[in-house]
């Protein structure tokens, strides 16, 4: 008997290691250890054994009956395994072919540069003013200090809807509202950016409708140095931390003093490229000291209170920063143009 | 202003600064120089010779074989094609080995079988733009005059070794307009003295006043006329050093008598007139407004039709200039005038401005009146022209000047205290720093404790107020030297007000969800603006449009934005969707200003998802956009406001259109675009919404509350319904929720069935409706009695029947 259990021992171990698969395995368990098993049928019998013999018969057939069962989850252990192998393995998939597309828009160029700027002076201490498009002839040039003959305000020049009303040609209205609504009180902080028009014909610089942005800073001791601090920050931050800027003396009826600023070129960095025309500078903006006029006309005591403004294109200075050649791609919308902004910088 | 170096040295000392550097400080102290030119730059080998004979090429008919002498022992054979060539002139020989502009080197040629070692050049092959070049010579070579010594450098004797500033001028600084203005402008700039030119002439016994006499109507528009009478002129070419200096300042040569006043224009900025004197017609001049009608034909031949607004010289009865602008060709000098009348007047801006600009007309002359001239150098201008005129032209100045005088110039007295110059710019400056920079300026001053006061003399008109004087101060101090500073004081919170925070996040809520943004125009044409307007209301129309694609003011965004579809969609990109938030313009009367109101718009076509390894490809429908909005909705805390209600619109789809109401009101509406439009724009299925953006920012929103996380389940009950046809899934939605109590916390749509298996005309939808307490666990007992009441009132209100 005892041989008999050994020889099933070995039998079934061996069975087990040569199965195949999870349903071999199972049919050797229910085969060997199952209640018709020859393992039982061994058992049947000890009633033959002697009462010293049945104990150690006892412990030998469940000797066997648990090498068989730990050979069988050993086994079926290794066989699970192999099958998980098995279908990862038939799973792989080419990692290199495309993801599903996340399609996203981006920012218009302009508004890109736009809130660049506006983030700029907020941080500063700037508040945003808007103001409308159709304008007032007072706000867009009287309030100003261009009063009714001047020549830099022809008809010509300007989309007018009336005699007293017209497309807005620059944004500096709204710094005229704003100041008016500021009661003569100071301080004002403020950054202006909004479409404007100009009675040109549309070609590769010139566009009827532009994007202006325009800054004004009116309180009790403003000075030219703050505007040239200012304006350096500005620069920088736009066009790099090694820029610097240049101040010439320039004519603007609503400023005076009245500035041109050059930034130095981006590009080869001052010493004269195609971009600077050679002169290791760029013009970017127009600037100057508020007129007194200016000052009076929005209810601001100009003995007491000086202020600083600067204005300048919005498509100028996207087309130097990222080098568009053509103002006419900023209102086509050709996909192709905008996909060029869609990394965040 | 072109700005010849040479000339300019003659009032300044300009040793030691180049022509490079001069312009580098011009710039830096307040008027950009946009170039400077060299005028003989890459020519070489170019010398006068003389024409010893000229005939006829062997060979070919239009070719003249000369024989020249170009100060070399032997002279040369030069073949030459000009048809003015001729034995005895004076010419300029570009010899072998010569360089012209364009880098185009002479060499020996031979020419139909003749030799030619040389060209005679043409001032066009020797860098002059043609419409600077005298008439006689403007075809054909130039000649020198007969003095002219052979075997010269022809450039030298063209006075083309120079190099010309090109001064870009703003309007406020006219002074400059004159080599006399620059000369005071870089002297300052330089810290040098101005040279004034000197006058004075030996005048005849006869009085001027004996030969004309003038008188100004329009004294308003013509202060100052001053006449004097030169007789005896000798018409001939003026001096080859005057016709350069008017070359380079870019005037073409006449003959003496008209040189010289253009001589005198750029030297003073004061514009002269010569009239033929035995041409006028009368021994008098009038000075008036033209009537209405009456004409006048110009030194261009031009006959100008003129109103009262213009402003006219006559002879007592008809016009023979027009003031300030052109003269008239009834009274030109030509080759045979004797007599000269000249004329030298300081008229105001306005009537000439307005003939320049009635008649298209722009001269030397109108550009620096409409800008101002200085009212001083009337008079001066004239004696120096006079001088001229005897010096170049052999004339014989008669005593005297003829004038009509009702001018009163008084300096402008400005002044400023040091305190404010330096609280301006933010300097330090002292009082005899600032009176010294005045000085440079010779400008003359006087300090009173603090104050310096500034006497201008009439040629700097644009100085009137003291932000004026601070401005000379700064730029001639050196804006280079100012310091850096920020703004002091009280600080100010900088930042977005909620609008405009919000507007920023609708953009990249958009553009997250796939949408690229545009900028278009405001201005369009009259269909597009009103086309998809949400407000029907006449558009706001320029007065003097350009052209009639941008003569009314949108009112609506979606045109252009199917203007943007269409053209990608012409490029191969037939899959887009683009945003704009821009302004559309109701009018509101004449006299005020439109409306305006930001409007957000959208537009989409072609495949909205496509994922083509996969065989994925989704064009987009009304429900993708549909997605869109409300997931904004939803950003903006208006959900539950915002109701889509079907609709039918012009230019839309009359089935998949929907107006979109915000607490009742129409604010916007979506939906594909009518087929006949999407042919129009060559597009494919394209959806499109247009919101009023400013009123789904503005909606009163509830400031933001966290609700806690329910810690009770839920209880689910899904419910299939069958309805007509034509019952709205919204509208059940509402009765559902209506019922359902303040248990019902959910509803939503998660089937929609219209297939063979229902019948005719109707419709099976189905809705999971959620129950919750957020206080407790719900009973069983509790559900059911709500979605009883959720089942009685769809059956009651829209005739549903429970599908089984």
């Amino acid at each position: 008997m005892q041989e008999r259990l050994k020889e099933l021992q070995t039998e079934a171990l061996e069975k087990v290691s040569q199965s195949a698969n999870l349903k071999e395995l199972n049919d050797i368990r229910v085969s060997y250890l199952g209640k018709k098993g020859p393992i039982t049928e061994v058992l049947k019998g000890m009633g033959k054994l002697s009462a010293e013999e049945r104990p150690m018969m006892g412990a030998l057939a469940n000797e066997v009956r648990d090498a068989i069962t730990s050979g069988i989850e050993e086994k079926q252990k290794h066989l699970e395994e192999a099958a998980v192998h098995e279908k990862l393995a038939a799973e792989t998939i080419d990692v290199t072919l495309p993801g599903r597309p996340v399609k996203t828009g981006n920012h218009h160029p302009l508004t890109r540069i736009i809130e660049e700027i506006e983030d700029l002076f907020i941080g500063m201490g700037y508040t945003v003013a808007e103001g409308p498009e159709v304008e007032k002839d007072y706000y867009n040039f009287e309030a100003l200090n261009l009063p009714k003959d001047h020549p830099a305000r022809d008809m010509q020049d300007s989309f007018y809807i009336t005699e007293e009303t017209l497309l807005r040609t620059q944004t500096s209205p709204v710094q005229a509202r704003t100041m008016e609504k500021h009661d003569g009180k100071g301080p004002v902080k403020i950054i202006c950016p909004g479409k404007v028009f100009r009675r040109d014909n549309d070609d590769a610089t010139h566009s009827h409708q532009f994007m202006q942005i325009e800054g004004l800073v009116v309180g009790e001791n403003i000075r030219m140095t703050d505007l040239k601090g200012t304006l350096e920050v500005f620069a920088k931050k736009l066009f790099g931390e090694d820029r610097e800027i240049r101040m010439r003396p320039s004519f603007f009826p609503f400023t005076e003093p009245s500035v041109e600023v050059d930034v130095s070129c981006f590009k080869c960095g001052g010493k004269g490229c195609n971009i600077c025309k050679k002169t290791g500078w760029i013009e970017i903006l127009g600037s100057g000291m508020v007129h007194p006029n200016v000052l009076e006309m929005s209810g601001f005591d100009s003995k007491k209170y000086s202020g600083f403004a600067f204005g300048m294109g919005v498509e100028r200075i996207a087309m130097l920063k990222y080098g568009v050649e053509d103002i006419r791609h900023f209102y086509t919308n050709d996909v192709r143009f905008l996909n060029n902004f869609q990394v965040h910088e | 202003m072109y700005v010849s170096y040479k000339w300019l040295q003659e009032y300044v000392d300009l040793s030691g600064v180049s022509p490079e550097e001069l312009a580098e400080k011009i710039t830096k102290s307040g008027i950009e120089v946009e170039g400077v030119e060299t005028l003989n730059e890459g020519i070489s080998g170019v010398v006068v010779g003389y024409v010893q004979e000229r005939e006829q090429h062997p060979n070919a008919d239009k070719l003249n074989k000369c024989l020249v002498d170009i100060g070399a022992e032997e002279p040369v054979q030069i073949i030459c094609g000009a048809a003015n060539v001729d034995k005895g002139q004076k010419v300029a020989v570009a010899t072998v080995g010569a360089v012209l502009p364009g880098n185009f080197k002479i060499k020996k040629a031979k020419l139909r079988g003749e030799e030619s070692h040389g060209m005679i050049c043409s001032l066009q092959e020797l860098g002059f733009e043609s419409k600077l070049v005298a008439k006689e010579f403007a075809e054909g070579i130039y000649n020198f005059p007969q003095d002219t010594e052979v075997g010269l450098d022809a450039l030298e004797q063209l006075h083309r070794d120079d190099q010309v500033l090109e001064l870009g001028l703003t309007p406020n600084r006219a002074d400059c307009l004159s080599m006399l203005g620059v000369a005071y402008e870089v002297a300052a700039i330089l810290g040098r003295e101005v040279k004034l030119p000197v006058s004075g002439v030996e005048t005849s016994s006869e009085k001027a006043a004996d030969y004309i006499q003038v008188t100004v109507d329009a004294k308003e528009d013509n202060p100052l006329y001053v006449a004097k009478v030169i007789k005896n002129v000798k018409i001939g070419p003026s001096p080859l050093w005057m016709q350069a200096r008017l070359t380079a300042a870019g005037i073409r040569p006449h003959n003496n008598v008209v040189d010289i006043t253009n001589y005198i224009l750029l030297e003073y900025g004061q514009p002269l007139h010569a009239f033929d004197y035995d041409r006028l017609g009368s021994k008098e001049i009038l000075v008036r407004r033209a009537k209405d009608g009456e004409e006048i034909v110009t030194l261009d031949d031009a006959k100008r039709k003129l109103t009262a607004d213009h402003l006219v010289i006559t002879n007592g009865e008809n016009p023979i200039a027009l003031a300030g602008v052109m003269g008239g060709a009834n009274s030109e000098v030509q080759a045979d005038t004797t007599n000269v009348l000249l004329e030298s007047a300081y008229f105001i801006g306005g009537p000439v401005r307005k003939a320049s600009k009635d008649h298209g007309l722009r001269s030397e002359a109108s550009a620096r009146y409409e800008k101002g001239v200085d009212p001083n150098r009337v008079r001066a201008a004239a004696e120096r022209a006079a001088q001229l005129l005897a010096e170049y032209a052999d004339g014989e100045v008669l005593e005297g000047s003829v004038e009509a005088d009702s001018l009163s110039v008084e300096p402008a007295v400005v002044s400023v205290t040091l305190e404010k110059i330096n609280r301006v710019l933010g300097t330090d400056l002292d009082m005899k720093y600032v009176e010294d920079l005045f000085s440079r300026l010779q400008f003359e001053t006087a300090t009173d404790n603090g104050t310096i006061i500034v006497t201008v003399p009439t040629r700097r008109g644009d100085i009137t107020i003291e932000e004026d004087l601070i401005e000379e101060v700064g730029r001639l101090f050196g804006y280079d030297n100012l310091a850096s500073t920020l703004p002091i004081g009280s600080a100010t919170p900088g930042h977005l007000t909620p609008y405009q925070n919000k507007r920023r996040m609708v953009r990249h809520y958009l553009e997250g969800a796939g949408l690229y943004q545009a900028v278009t125009y405001s201005l369009t044409n009259e269909l597009k603006a009103t086309q998809y307007a949400l407000e029907k209301r006449e558009p706001v129309r320029l007065a003097m449009p350009m052209s009639e694609d941008r003569s009314v003011l949108r009112l609506s965004i979606i045109p252009q934005l199917l203007e943007i579809l269409k053209y990608n969609t012409a490029r191969q990109n037939d899959s887009l969707a683009v945003y704009e938030t821009g302004a559309v313009f109701l009018a509101n009367g004449s006299e005020e200003l439109p409306e305006e109101r930001e409007h957000l718009a959208g537009a989409v076509t072609g495949l909205w998802q496509s994922h083509l390894w996969q065989g994925e490809k989704k064009p987009v429908d009304f429900f993708v956009v549909k997605g869109i909005l409300e997931g904004l909705f939803e950003k903006l805390g208006v959900t539950s406001a915002v109701e889509f209600r079907q609709s039918e619109k012009e230019g839309m789809h009359p089935g998949r259109t929907a107006e979109i109401y915000l607490s009742g009101t129409s604010v916007g509406f979506i939906g594909q675009t009518h087929p006949t439009v999407e042919k129009e724009y060559d597009l494919k299925e394209t959806y499109v919404f247009e919101l009023s953006l400013k009123a789904i920012l503005e909606a009163d929103v509830p400031p933001l509350q966290y609700v806690a996380i329910p810690r009770f389940p839920s209880i689910t009950r899904d419910i299939a319904l069958v309805v007509d046809k034509e019952k709205a899934a919204g509208e059940l939605e509402s009765i559902i929720k209506e019922a359902g109590g303040t248990l019902l916390k959910e509803v939503h749509v998660f089937d929609l069935y219209e297939g063979e298996r229902m019948d005719e005309g109707k419709k099976s939808i189905a809705f999971s409706l959620k129950y919750f307490d957020p206080e407790r666990t719900l009973t069983d007992e509790e559900v059911v009695k709500a979605h009883d009441k959720v089942l009685d009132a769809v059956k009651e209100k829209a005739g549903a029947v429970l599908r089984g």
